[in-house]
């Protein structure tokens, strides 16, 4: 019986192994990035410490602190049980059955243990719970003067909208200023992450929700989305780029320079880009979840219900601000709306760009 | 009319047991799938819950291989949201919550307890028969584009997306009513059935388990099961209950949702400190350290596990006074549970320890949840929660309570009571073996997901960033050693049941009632109702026999 | 050493043989083999039900909680809402099914004293006034449906508020001269449903002076109250189940003093299931 087991547990490990290979194989072709994921994903910078990341906010060294603390506190717990196990097992083991030897004692209780070793946990995790709280507090009570942005969750990108009228992908922000943002869903749960600052808070469509910080440290920071919202939930990146203070006006005023002089065409081409409109519309001719945009201007569609219409800038505008009203058979009513978050300018370039993919 | 003799004595010859014993007192499969004895529908629940352990972790292993590159390795983005929704459910309902209770509870609560049943047996089968048809629904949203939601089903995703939600929905609601009835029934048969002698603080530590188990299982379920029901009234009919659109507050689900999801994991750990409470006393030679702490930290676990819901939402946009009163109730349930971990170490001391492949498991757990318990604090402070909330520090907790508790003590007690259940002893080395492996394989698929997460990195995510795939790939590793690991236990333990029964009544020594059965136990289970006059956990009248090699009642206390 | 199996063991006797050749056994064919007594038996079962009974009240009180959240957000929906509910059915299904405890109670005692007759009668008394309760029901529900009081996004009433004779008579007004005359039936149950056309051919309805307005969302209130009295009325079918069950054992006469745990138990199901509308009632239909 002994020997079948042995058996078969050989051959289990030796197809494995012939699995294994063959799997290695296949996923040193696939092992590069694939296509399908965002295109420009940002970079996680290298951080001094082992566990945590960058520490770039003013909340970071007290939560790293707590952290830290805890860890210590956990690492000793696991050696005392590590070294109790072992040496336990070594110094009281038995030899064997046949020597039947009875337990060296019987007692079976202590008053005075179970107090200690209750009483003592319990002022630990009281204090830890205690400066938790103070530090909680402090994440959740935004100072007065900060710098508002208002963030939007959307499947499956982020939208920033600054004071000065500005809408961005990106988060900037200038170093040493508080920051609020002013966080809105508007379809499913999304949560604002940003590991170095140490802040997350969902989105929740319906209200508003905020969070805020002060940046500590100039660079770029991924921005995550944390609530699971659906097929491309782990590409539902962006980015957090801290600027000095002039540098930060100096981005502003480009912006809305760039917005407000660019050409149109290359307008739309920006604004292509920072929509997302790529996850669903393709640029070479191979259907996503919408239509290609190669050689669409012009085109005629077949409606969903309707008669066929011919692609023109009016559909184009339409398609953007109420995108259920004609949909083009043959693909899903997903498309969300960008009313509100398109200026007309910015509607333009897009059109304008759309007739120059042919 | 009770004798001692017929309490005290022990079968000698295991022949005897052969031919008549509860798997053969009866035959065919009708026997079976009618059956009313505890013990067949023990042994039903534990195939069942083997094969769906199988299943889930077929989903785990696929989706980390995927996980092996930071973009597309197998399978594209929406399957891997299935994945990931199936595994847990599948591993949540089916596996870690029935699991001890019903698997072992069911064949073990009765015989240990000295009763000949427990109280409700068609009840008890009927807890079954849902098992198997929430089972199937589960199955059916398997195959029919899978539910994508994640096994915690938010709105308002769960209430918009086009996959086959609603009948994984009504599988859990199904499962949830199931458990309800093994709850119901266990405190019935805890109160009405126990022997004379057998006072509450007699009973044997994992009674108490079951007991404490049973009662989280009763008050909590129900309101799983209407959450469950409004959210498929809500995807079936639109009524707007969570939908802001309709007047709904989709923070609303998650309420409800936890409101039985954290007592649940109650349910999934209180068994698992029940069975290692077994284990450690027997395998120590020793009398139990701290018995009455044990005992009611258990009861003081299932009820405070009702008052901390909140802490799952910290960043929900919970008010702080909300997730205050979370965070600092939280921490009061970190102290009943260090309490046990204390008692369980000072049962060895001066004991005489016999590290058999129970005991190895019982180790293992106690290392393994030590790890998953202390990383529950840091979960439970506000501020830090803030960074680690859904993250893989969250996954890693979870899976080092759940896996490295639950399914280990799960082990430990399949080990420990296999001789009884079915007559026959299984490979030793090749227990110690899967064991060291599975040690191993838990600990690297799960310890680096710590750091990922305190790194930042998400979870339920499909792609990463390249930064994190070092991590990944060592995860992913683990995972396939613990799947080696699995299906080396699976072989040596189905494999004894081709040998013939050659387990004694009592091969650990153990002072409990059913090992005063044979191995295995007669379908009726006692003759007579024994009568109880000393503690559980006395080992002094137990002389082990190297010719059955088995333990057995010292001659002085025949009458 | 004696052995346990040992022993002589007899044929497997349905009421479990092996040591249980006893007189309590042999004398009641329904104690099981596990319990020791009839008493025995019929308090374990007690616990049962009870337990029962306590995740039922859990598994209400989830929708409960949620009508206490709702009703303490939208406070005007709920108001606006309850007229569109007539209080006479309401109260009339309370009587009915406050009578049906009271057989079923009645059921129990003669299942006690062996009295098969009145048994028989009562379970069936029981039966019927659970129908009585299911048909008002359907009259109530069917209603809804042809006056577009749904839940959720499906609300679309064909009557506004002010029209219907529950708000009037609440307020003393007369709304508009049509609606007065023809819709002396409006927002009562009424079995010609063809006499509730629109007054006067489509065009706007103007409401009185100090009408409520719509508030958004009314659809939440019927939501609420279409699972609230949906689930229960699914209790009350499984309760006519279980009664209809209860009965063929009646007549085939299985109860009697050592036997009626299941007609108790049944009962004290019943008695919650009678419990929870009478909370439903007056928190939906009694709303100021």
């Amino acid at each position: 019986m002994n020997a079948m087991v042995e058996q078969l547990v050989v051959m289990v490990a030796a197809l494995g192994q012939g699995l294994i290979g063959r799997a290695v194989s296949l996923f040193s072709v696939l092992a590069a990035p694939a296509p399908g994921g965002m295109p420009d994903p940002p970079k996680v910078p290298s951080s001094p410490w082992f566990w945590m990341p960058n520490s770039a906010s003013n909340f970071a060294s007290g939560i790293d602190g707590m952290f830290d603390f805890l860890l210590w506190v956990s690492v000793v717990c696991m050696i005392g049980v590590a070294v109790a196990i072992v040496y336990f097992c070594r110094r009281y083991g038995a030899t064997s059955r046949e020597a039947n030897e009875a337990a060296e004692s019987q007692a079976d209780h202590s008053n005075v243990l179970e107090v200690t070793w209750s009483i003592i946990p319990l002022f630990v995790v009281i204090g830890v719970f205690v400066v938790g709280f103070q530090q909680f507090v402090s994440l959740r009570t935004a100072p007065r003067a900060a710098y508002e942005v208002h963030a939007t969750g959307q499947r499956w990108k982020w939208g920033f909208e600054y004071p000065e009228g500005l809408t961005h992908p990106e988060l900037h922000v200038a170093v040493g200023k508080d920051v609020r943002i002013l966080i809105q869903s508007v379809d499913v749960l999304h949560s604002l992450y940003i590991p170095e600052f140490r802040v997350k808070m969902d989105a929740v469509p319906g209200r508003y929700t905020e969070l805020w910080f002060n940046p500590t440290q100039e660079g770029t920071f991924p921005i995550y989305c944390a609530e699971y919202c659906g097929t491309s939930h782990s590409d539902m990146l962006s980015r957090v780029v801290v600027h000095s203070p002039e540098g930060f006006q100096a981005w502003v005023a480009e912006e809305i320079r760039k917005i407000e002089s660019m050409p149109l065409v290359e307008l739309g081409e920006l604004t292509f880009n920072q929509s997302g409109c790529a996850t669903c519309h393709s640029l070479d001719g191979s259907a996503k979840v919408g239509p290609s945009f190669k050689g669409l201007f012009g085109r005629q569609e077949k409606i969903l219900g309707q008669a066929g219409i011919t692609v023109d800038e009016n559909y184009l505008r339409e398609s953007i601000l109420e995108p259920q009203k004609k949909v083009v058979e043959g693909f899903p009513p997903s498309m969300p709306t960008f009313k509100g978050q398109l200026s007309d300018r910015r509607i333009s370039g897009l059109i304008e760009y759309l007739k120059t993919i042919k | 009319m009770t004798s001692p003799s017929a309490t005290a004595d022990v079968l000698t010859a295991p022949a005897e047991s052969d031919s008549d014993s509860y798997l053969t007192h009866d035959k065919g499969i009708l026997s079976w799938l009618l059956t009313l004895d505890h013990k067949r529908i023990g042994v039903m629940y534990l195939m069942c819950v083997m094969g769906a352990f199988l299943l889930g972790g077929v989903f785990a292993l696929l989706l980390r291989t995927e996980l092996l590159t930071p973009g597309r390795t197998i399978v594209e983005h929406d399957t891997y949201n299935q994945l990931f929704t199936l595994h847990g459910a599948v591993m949540v309902f089916l596996v870690i919550i029935p699991g001890i209770p019903a698997a072992l509870g069911n064949f073990v609560l009765p015989l240990q307890l000295g009763a000949k049943d427990v109280a409700f047996p068609r009840l008890n089968l009927a807890s079954w028969y849902l098992w198997v048809i929430g089972a199937t629904f589960l199955l059916v949203s398997l195959v029919t584009n899978a539910a994508d939601t994640g096994w915690t089903f938010y709105t308002p995703y769960s209430t918009t997306t086009t996959t086959s939600v609603i009948p994984a929905l009504f599988g859990a609601f199904i499962l949830g009513f199931s458990s309800i009835f093994t709850g119901l029934n266990f405190i019935t048969t805890m109160h009405k059935l126990r022997p004379p002698g057998m006072t509450w603080f007699r009973m044997p530590l994992f009674l108490w388990a079951l007991y404490s188990t049973a009662v989280i299982q009763v008050l909590a379920t129900p309101v799983l099961a209407i959450t469950l029901l409004m959210l498929i009234v809500e995807r079936f009919i639109g009524i707007g209950i969570f939908d802001p659109a309709l007047g709904g507050d989709p923070v609303l689900f998650q309420h409800f949702f936890w409101f039985y999801s954290h007592p649940a994991v109650y349910i999934m750990i209180v068994p698992a400190f029940g069975v290692v409470s077994e284990i450690f006393p027997t395998f120590s030679r020793k009398r139990i350290f701290g018995y009455k702490f044990i005992a009611l930290s258990s009861v003081a676990i299932a009820i405070l596990g009702f008052l901390v819901w909140g802490h799952h939402m910290f960043v929900s946009g919970q008010s702080v006074v909300a997730a205050t009163i979370f965070s600092g109730i939280t921490f009061l349930i970190a102290i009943p549970t260090a309490i046990k971990v204390f008692n369980w170490i000072t049962t060895m001391y001066k004991g005489r320890i016999h590290l058999d492949t129970p005991m190895l498991y019982a180790l293992f757990f106690l290392w393994v949840f030590s790890i998953g318990g202390l990383t529950g604090i840091f979960l439970g402070v506000m501020s830090l929660d803030v960074h680690l909330h859904d993250t893989y520090f969250v996954v890693a907790h979870f899976h080092y309570v759940m896996m490295g508790g639950s399914i280990t003590a799960f082990l430990a007690g399949t080990h420990y009571w296999w001789p009884k259940m079915f007559g026959r002893t299984y490979n030793e080395k090749w227990g110690r073996i899967a064991c060291g492996l599975l040690f191993v394989g838990l600990n690297l698929t799960f310890f680096p997901q710590f750091i990922l997460g305190t790194r930042g990195m998400p979870r339920r995510y499909y792609n990463y960033l390249e930064e994190f795939q070092g991590l990944h790939q060592l995860s992913t590793i683990g995972a396939y050693l613990m799947g080696v690991a699995f299906v080396i236990t699976a072989i040596y333990l189905l494999g004894s049941l081709r040998k013939p029964m050659d387990a004694p009544a009592n091969p650990w020594g153990s002072n409990t009632l059913e090992w005063r059965t044979p191995s295995p136990p007669a379908y009726y289970n006692f003759h007579n109702p024994p009568e109880v006059v000393e503690g559980p956990y006395e080992y002094a009248d137990w002389v082990y026999d190297k010719r059955t090699r088995g333990y057995q009642r010292k001659a002085s206390h025949d009458s | 050493m004696a052995q346990l199996v040992a022993d002589q063991v007899p044929p497997h006797e349905p009421s479990g043989g092996h040591g249980h050749a006893d007189a309590e056994h042999a004398a009641n064919p329904y104690l099981a083999h596990h319990f020791d007594t009839p008493k025995h038996q019929f308090d374990s079962g007690k616990l049962g039900i009870w337990i029962f009974l306590i995740t039922e009240i859990l598994f209400f009180g989830g929708l409960f909680c949620a009508y206490a959240i709702y009703r303490s957000l939208h406070p005007d929906i709920f108001v606006y809402a309850h007229y569109y509910l007539d209080t006479f059915w309401g109260a009339l299904n309370t009587g009915v099914l406050i009578l049906s405890s009271l057989t079923a109670a009645w059921a129990v005692r003669n299942a006690q004293l062996g009295e098969q007759k009145k048994l028989i009668f009562n379970i069936v008394a029981t039966i019927a006034l659970a129908f009585c309760f299911l048909g008002v029901k359907y009259v109530e529900y069917s209603h809804k449906f042809h006056e577009g009081t749904l839940p959720g996004r499906y609300f679309n009433p064909t009557h506004e508020v002010w029209e219907l004779e529950s708000y009037q008579k609440a307020h003393g007004q007369h709304g508009s001269a049509t609606a007065a005359e023809g819709h002396a039936a409006a927002g009562h149950e009424a079995a010609e449903p063809a006499g509730h056309a629109a007054p006067a051919g489509g065009e706007a309805k103007q409401p009185p002076p100090g009408a409520p307005v719509r508030p958004r969302n009314v659809g939440v209130f019927f939501s609420i109250y279409f699972c609230m009295t949906g689930l229960h009325g699914i209790h009350v079918v499984a309760g006519i189940i279980t009664w209809g069950w209860l009965l063929r054992r009646a007549i085939r006469g299985e109860f009697g003093p050592a036997h009626f745990g299941a007609v108790d138990y049944a009962a004290l199901y019943w008695h919650l299931v009678d419990l929870i509308w009478i909370y439903l009632f007056p928190l939906l239909y009694l709303i100021h």
